[in-house]
């Protein structure tokens, strides 16, 4: 996920990731251990045989605040391995969303056409973005584990 | 150099995301920005402007020395405690930065933007040459913002909790009209704001601050980050300094002209030469105007973006760019302040390579919690 266009909110511009506060630290424990990451901050989850759920993390929602707007690839698009599929746009900036891994669309996740703070509330449950058949397994070696995505959160 | 207002702890203890903002940090918002711009919409909301900066201008040429300082007139200013919006600009009529002007008891009181405040004092202190003045920044006072429909009721219900005389202030805190403040001890309270809606702007001394924050936060208002400050301000088609208009933007193509006082045609000025030259051009259609623009489907308009603009007649004009766009919370769409050609009929943004037809409308969005334009 990158921003693309970042809308400064103030009289001066913001740094890229905020400063935390008393809000919950990304640790190992808020980052579930059944998804893989890629570096750009989306996940992917082994569903069923040979199908994947992609999304973006908790991380990625938090940087991003309040996300007014997803737009998602189409149903049997194939697509290569970080390729940009989908654009989020929050109320601060727009990001496109990169597939972590190469294979054909199987479906998206229209609720979040009309909803899409659900991927604020729930981006690793009921946020997910598409289901992809993957093409090649072996992709998922390349993606951090949840304690390796944990701590390359932490050194942004 | 990081600077905090007196509130910083409070800030974290509400769960602000903090961001720095021109040196000091400040809380962008503390969980969800859409909410805290429904809640200042619906019914009230505190913000801490502390980072804000305070001038008081006193001495027998103080009204002489503002008449110069600024574009709008603070001969306007015909009882103490009114308020008056005004541009400071240099002599090629570019905006040095925008600003409120009190009139106070002793004198005036500017609150000009924090991320200008160097470049500010510096040219208000050039500018005292010949004139008996004092200016003074205030760096001992900070600024709550309290907004929202509910506002005012909740800032007199509080007023006995935080040591004051309740019944009486209350009473001068009501009979405010708009743009009009009174002074009550060391607290000056106003009935400004950037937000579109009813409400009050509380300078004060800092160290007062955390009282007034918890007694306000306790009678059930809620912080408010200024990530929510943005969009409410340009719902309601206030200008952003910096965003907006800067030193190489004229006030009239700022969708400034009204903080222009032309007269008396004898007050000179800083900037007014140049003023009169633009005004001719701006007649002449050689000078861009800034004015709204919505997008009603999916998409979000962000600065930077630029407008490809056509006359009523379909003639292509020179191209435009968005200075402040944003998602609407209050109007679920995009909306922006453009800046494009004078007769600019139609427009077209660029966003992400694609053409999207806009619609224009008069820069004034949301006011009082509901759509104003047609």
């Amino acid at each position: 996920m990158r921003a693309n266009y970042a809308s400064d909110n103030s009289e001066q511009p913001a740094p890229a990731l905020p400063q935390r506060a008393k809000r919950e630290e990304h640790n190992v424990s808020t980052i579930p251990d059944n998804c893989k990451f890629a570096t750009s901050h989306e996940w992917v989850r082994i569903d069923e045989d040979g199908i994947a759920t992609v999304g973006i993390s908790d991380h990625a929602q938090d940087a991003l605040g309040d996300i007014v707007f997803v737009d998602l690839p189409e149903v049997g698009a194939t697509i290569h391995a970080k390729d940009e599929v989908a654009v989020v746009e929050s109320v601060k900036a727009a990001s496109d969303v990169y597939s972590p891994v190469s294979g054909e669309i199987v479906e998206i996740n229209e609720e979040l056409l009309d909803a899409p703070e659900t991927v604020n509330s729930v981006p690793y449950d009921g946020g997910w973005f598409f289901k992809i058949r993957l093409e090649d397994a072996a992709e998922l070696d390349e993606l951090l584990d949840a304690e390796a995505y944990a701590e390359h959160c932490e050194g942004e | 150099m990081t600077n905090r207002t007196s509130l910083y702890q409070h800030h974290l203890d509400a769960g602000a995301k903090m961001v720095d903002f021109s040196g000091w940090e400040m809380p962008i918002n503390y969980g969800s920005q859409i909410e805290e711009h429904t809640q200042v919409r619906t019914a009230a909301g505190v913000f801490d402007v502390s980072h804000m900066t305070v001038v008081d201008v006193s001495g027998v040429d103080a009204e002489a020395y503002l008449q110069r300082l600024l574009a709008n007139d603070v001969a306007r200013l015909d009882e103490v405690g009114r308020a008056l919006y005004s541009g400071m600009l240099n002599d090629d009529g570019g905006v040095i930065d925008d600003l409120i002007v009190y009139r106070m008891t002793f004198g005036y009181r500017l609150v000009v933007n924090c991320a200008t405040r160097v470049k500010d004092l510096r040219w208000m202190a050039l500018q005292t040459t010949g004139f008996a003045v004092s200016v003074e920044e205030r760096p001992g006072l900070g600024i709550l913002a309290i907004h929202g429909p509910e506002s005012i009721e909740r800032v007199c219900a509080i007023l006995n909790d935080c040591g004051r005389e309740g019944e009486s202030e209350a009473a001068a805190i009501r009979a405010l009209g708009n743009f009009r403040g009174v002074e009550l001890g060391d607290w000056f309270v106003a009935r400004t704001g950037y937000t579109g809606e009813k409400g009050l702007e509380v300078i004060l001394p800092t160290e007062q601050a955390p009282q007034l924050w918890e007694a306000l936060l306790a009678g059930g208002v809620k912080p408010i980050g200024l990530g929510a400050r943005d969009t409410l301000r340009l719902e309601a088609g206030m200008n952003l300094y910096g965003h907006d208009m800067d030193e190489t933007v004229s006030p009239l193509s700022a969708n400034m002209g009204f903080s222009i006082a032309w007269e008396p045609s004898k007050r000179d000025f800083i900037g007014r030469a140049a003023l009169i030259a633009q005004r001719a051009e701006l007649e002449e259609g050689r000078l861009p105007i800034l004015t709204g623009v919505v997008l009603e489907e999916r998409g979000v308009l962000r600065e930077g973006q630029t407008l490809s603009c056509r006359d009523a007649d379909g003639n292509e004009l020179a191209q435009g760019v968005v200075t402040s766009g944003t998602f609407s919370p209050t109007l679920k769409h995009s909306i922006a302040l453009v800046r494009v050609p004078t007769y600019t009929a139609s427009c077209e943004v660029d966003m992400r390579g694609k053409a999207i037809p806009v619609r224009m409308v008069k820069p004034n969005f949301v006011r009082f919690g509901k759509k104003v334009f047609e």
